[in-house]
């Protein structure tokens, strides 16, 4: 029955797949959207753990993350059914099934214990979503999928090479070669030194593609730009985190072994580095949609950076997760909405937001303020306590840095961001486009809601997950 | 196990095969024989060859040998491209280049540390060989189908690998491995597809309006 979150997404995109009705089919999403969210509901009240408890099963880190998805889906999908019925001359058959596919290949890599499996499941993750990106059948957008699926598809194959090399690990210290994450946590210290160091690097840099770190993030921009709102929002707000996942429990493994100090100090040249990589490509971004790709990348950055910090730094990480993931689902979706309204998505086209569609328009800035860390909004704490972590463990440079990236990055998306709104609309935008609808805007409210309900108050559920997670993660319970 | 070895040999030797020859369809052909002769490795490293191991060993034979190859085929057939490869580097400079990526594989495999057994087998020196192989072709050729055909070199290099670990990895992920194989090739036939239909071109230098 908890397991729900992975078969029944797939048997709605199997269903999803032989309805005929074009005009109906998309209201399948929101279904699976509120029963995916009353599956992880039943699955965190039951603690019974499943049988086949070796392959799968929810830790505090798995529930974060599919709790997260799974409360970005909701919106998404109702968001998604009234963007495909406005598309009602295209035909959404692949869409949805691929949607569906892709939420329970997400929700599977949440569940996995097992390396390979995980592997699987990210592998597939990456499928469903490549005909998502080209839905709108252009040029742009077919270049935009084929990088997304080559890059991708070599990046995870080293990620594969690295998790051999983690089983090699197992075998070479003499044990039975295991990648189920337990029996490697429990051998830790037996494992062979150079294989944790080599494959660790190549689960990195694997699973960091796909997470889009740089120097390895260069699929990002054309593939979040050319999506559609809701399938950027999904990929930023979910997919990265499930990477991100695979990386915290390679890390976990790591610090098992006693290589913490190492694992720590990769995740934070990479933090650093595609914090700067961000800053340097935001400043003068036109296309508001890449722009918000480089944030995405700077704020995968921040999340590596506060588990390479380590203690109150992971757990500023784990809730700057939730809190980034629901603010990109805001950027995205408004940014859809205005990408709609105008026909174009930059700043040469795009001014006077606020006038042509102000609801879109006002949750755009907001989410802005919001993911620049502005108070009251929620990446604020999250990113405050990453500061304060790094302050108090001496890295006084790196927090420097942090500072200074942040500010750049401030300024540059500001811009961007400003002259899309402010101004007046040009001349005949007005009668151009589409005005956002019930649907459209809706979700877009809720999620700028909670966004800024979790800047002042966290509900006691996710603050005891968070906190547990974080010390799942470092090995403290 | 001389067998494997020498089989493995002939895998190296493909790779050098593969990044000198001019023709494409040479090419798919060099790398459907390399998958074909992975396919039969796990019934060589295996002491008793059960029912999952023989299955394993004719998906891989049938997907790696077979099928993907044929897809590729089919996606040039339609897209009617030359057959030239036309790589970013010479073909004698890849070569070369191939050969010193064989070398630094063989050294490497030297230099770690390897459990008893493994050591003076062929395996992990031909695994780290072939997946530089397929990196090699990936960066250097231009047009997408070479450019998939080094993503096949790389998961071969992989699969080679992985002989070492037959028991770590359970029957379910391996198919399952190849299954995602299978599908992102035929997702990346149906893009080629397209992209000849709004490019009339495979090259991937018309690829180049997303930048900054």
């Amino acid at each position: 029955m908890s397991l729900g979150s992975i078969w029944f997404p797939l048997v709605m995109a199997l269903l999803a797949f032989g309805l005929p009705s074009n005009r109906w089919r998309p209201w399948l999403l929101p279904a699976s959207g509120l029963a995916h969210l009353l599956f992880f509901a039943l699955g965190i009240t039951a603690e019974r753990v499943p049988a086949d408890s070796h392959w799968l099963a929810l830790d505090p880190l798995g529930k974060l993350v599919l709790g997260l998805i799974s409360v970005l889906f909701l919106p998404c999908s109702f968001y998604a059914a009234g963007y495909l019925n406005r598309r009602g001359e295209r035909s959404n058959r692949i869409f949805c099934s691929c949607l569906l596919v892709f939420l329970a290949m997400m929700s599977l890599v949440c569940w996995s214990q097992h390396l390979g499996l995980l592997w699987v499941a990210i592998d597939a993750t990456t499928l469903a979503s490549g005909p998502l990106i080209y839905f709108n059948r252009t040029p742009r957008s077919i270049e935009a999928a084929w990088k997304y699926l080559m890059v991708c598809s070599v990046g995870i194959a080293l990620a594969l090479l690295g998790s051999l090399f983690l089983a090699y690990a197992s075998l070479h210290g003499g044990e039975e070669s295991s990648l189920i994450f337990g029996d490697l946590l429990l051998h830790a210290p037996q494992l062979s030194k150079p294989w944790v160091h080599a494959g660790f690097v190549l689960l990195l840099v694997g699973y960091g593609t796909k997470m889009g770190l740089a120097p390895m993030h260069t699929w990002k921009p054309d593939a979040y730009g050319e999506a559609p709102g809701v399938v950027g929002a999904l990929l930023a707000g979910g997919l990265a985190n499930c990477a991100f996942l695979a990386i915290l429990r390679v890390h976990q493994v790591c610090i098992a072994a006693g290589e913490g100090e190492y694992a720590s100090r990769l995740l934070l040249f990479v933090a650093l580095l595609s914090m700067a990589c961000a800053a340097v490509f935001m400043v003068g971004q036109k296309d508001f949609k890449r722009m918000l790709a480089y944030s995405s990348i700077e704020h995968m950055g921040i999340l590596a950076l506060g588990v390479g910090v380590g203690g109150l730094g992971a757990q500023g990480a784990l809730l700057h997760m939730v809190n980034n993931g629901l603010t990109k689902g805001v950027l995205f979706l408004s940014a859809g909405n205005l990408h709609r309204a105008y026909g174009d998505k930059t700043t040469d086209a795009v001014r006077g937001a606020l006038i042509r569609s102000p609801l879109s328009g006002w949750l755009f800035l907001l989410g802005f303020l919001a993911i620049t860390g502005s108070p009251p909004f929620a990446p604020f704490v999250s990113e405050f306590s990453i500061l304060r972590s790094m302050v108090e463990s001496g890295r006084h440079l790196p927090a420097a840095a942090f500072l200074a990236f942040l500010l750049v990055i401030f300024v540059g998306m500001g811009k961007t961001v400003l002259s899309v709104v402010q101004g007046n609309p040009p001349e005949g935008a007005d009668q151009a486009g589409e005005r956002e609808g019930v649907f459209t805007s809706l979700p877009i409210v809720m999620l700028m809601g909670a966004v800024l309900m979790l800047g002042v108050w966290i509900p006691e559920p996710l603050s005891s997950l968070v906190d547990s997670a974080a010390r799942f993660l470092e090995l403290k319970s | 196990m001389p067998v494997l070895d020498s089989l493995l040999i002939v895998v190296l030797l493909l790779n050098l095969f593969v990044l000198g020859t001019s023709r494409i369809y040479a090419v798919i052909r060099a790398v459907s024989v390399q998958g074909a002769l992975l396919g039969f490795m796990p019934l060589l490293v295996h002491e008793k060859i059960g029912i999952q191991t023989a299955l394993l060993s004719a998906a891989t034979v049938l997907l790696k040998g077979i099928v993907i190859p044929r897809m590729l085929m089919h996606a040039m057939r339609e897209a009617r491209i030359k057959r030239e490869v036309e790589p970013f580097i010479g073909l004698l400079t890849s070569m070369v280049l191939g050969a010193v990526a064989a070398g630094v594989s063989v050294l490497a495999a030297r230099e770690l540390p390897l459990a008893a057994g493994h050591a003076a087998s062929l395996v992990v020196p031909s695994a780290l060989a072939t997946s530089f192989t397929g990196f090699i072709l990936l960066v250097t050729r231009l047009k997408a189908i070479s450019q998939v055909t080094g993503f096949l070199l790389l998961e071969n290099g992989i699969f080679i690998f992985a002989l070492l670990l037959l028991e770590a990895m359970p029957f379910i992920v391996e198919i399952g491995v190849l299954l995602d194989l299978f599908v992102g090739i035929f997702l990346i036939g149906i893009i080629v597809e397209h992209m000849n239909r709004e490019f009339s071109s495979l090259d991937t230098r018309h690829l180049t309006t997303l930048k900054e």
